[in-house]
């Protein structure tokens, strides 16, 4: 069972994390998350950046999600944002997908190209 | 949409859109039924709208015309011998009910509600979730707000945070629907 004890200690642990690092610009990745998204399985899409990020400790990066992002058949689709603007769409994800843009486009600065809009289409 | 944790994702999509700040969610185990409620303070709906808004051929989105995820939760609650109920008022909220007939060979299951449940969480740090958990064995509430006071500064979104949630919330169903519902074990 999930006890208050536990969080309090995770929360301790966070401050301490918090005052250490500097807030730099922010990756943000956001996942489609409509209808059609849904139905294509956007929500273990979207876990996955989740947990591969917290696996290997990336505190950079912001998961968000938004609605139809308007190319249905190709959903799911997810967007990664850097700080200078730049946009990625990445489209027909999978978790095993989510995975590796994480290691590859997030952490190492390389996009995952064979996934793109513009490769697939 | 294979199971009822994706019907969830998918109407708390609609209260975001709506600019809700509060999003209520309940699964209940009452009298053979199992009741999902999702209530928000978004924008509402004006009657126009709500008398159509279980139409397919109705959605706000400008990208299609078609608009599917209510009426397919509408279908799925009265394929069981269930019903669907929608209720809104023009910037008050907007409050969804789908009732599933528990024993009923077309109820689909609950599915990955912790996982929904987080990734809403996660996603939308701002906006409160009540959650509750009822049946006749147990019942199961957690808050958002409280959590976050708790925090007392430290993000919600914090990855060992919302995990502790999502474990949280696992508790919780296991607890209040295990033995209940027959695909969680007691």
């Amino acid at each position: 069972m999930k006890s208050l004890a536990e969080l309090e200690a995770i929360r301790e642990r966070a401050l301490k994390e918090m005052s250490l690092r500097e807030n730099t610009g922010k990756i943000r990745v956001v996942v489609g998350m409509a209808t059609c998204g849904i139905a294509a399985g956007a929500r273990p899409v979207m876990n996955a950046f989740i947990e591969e990020l917290h696996k290997r400790n990336v505190q950079n990066v912001n998961v968000t999600m938004t609605g139809c992002i308007g190319v249905c058949r190709l959903e799911p689709i997810a967007e990664v944002i850097t700080p200078d603007g730049k946009k990625t769409t990445y489209v027909k994800l999978d978790p095993e997908k989510a995975r590796r843009i994480v290691v590859e486009h997030l952490i190492n600065g390389r996009p995952v190209k064979e996934y793109t809009i513009d490769e697939v289409e | 949409m294979k199971d009822l944790s994706l019907h969830v994702m998918d109407i708390a999509q609609n209260s975001i859109t709506a600019g809700a700040t509060l999003i209520k969610v309940s699964l209940i185990c009452c009298d053979g039924f199992l009741v999902f409620r999702l209530s928000d303070n978004g924008n509402g709906m004006d009657e126009e709208l709500l008398k159509t808004v279980t139409d397919p051929f109705t959605t706000t989105r400008e990208t299609r015309k078609v608009g599917m995820g209510i009426p397919l939760l509408k279908l799925s609650a009265e394929m069981t011998g269930g019903s669907f109920k929608i209720e809104s008022r023009k910037g008050e909220g907007t409050s969804t009910e789908a009732r599933f007939v528990i024993d009923s060979i077309d109820r689909i299951p609950l599915g990955n509600v912790d996982e929904t449940l987080k990734t809403l969480i996660m996603a939308n740090p701002e906006i409160d979730f009540e959650i509750k958990f009822q049946s006749e064995k147990s019942s199961f509430e957690l808050k958002t707000e409280e959590i976050k006071k708790y925090l007392n500064g430290v993000p919600i979104d914090n990855f060992e945070v919302i995990d502790w949630i999502a474990g949280k919330i696992r508790d919780g169903l296991k607890v209040v629907f295990g033995g209940v519902l027959n695909e969680i074990s007691g």
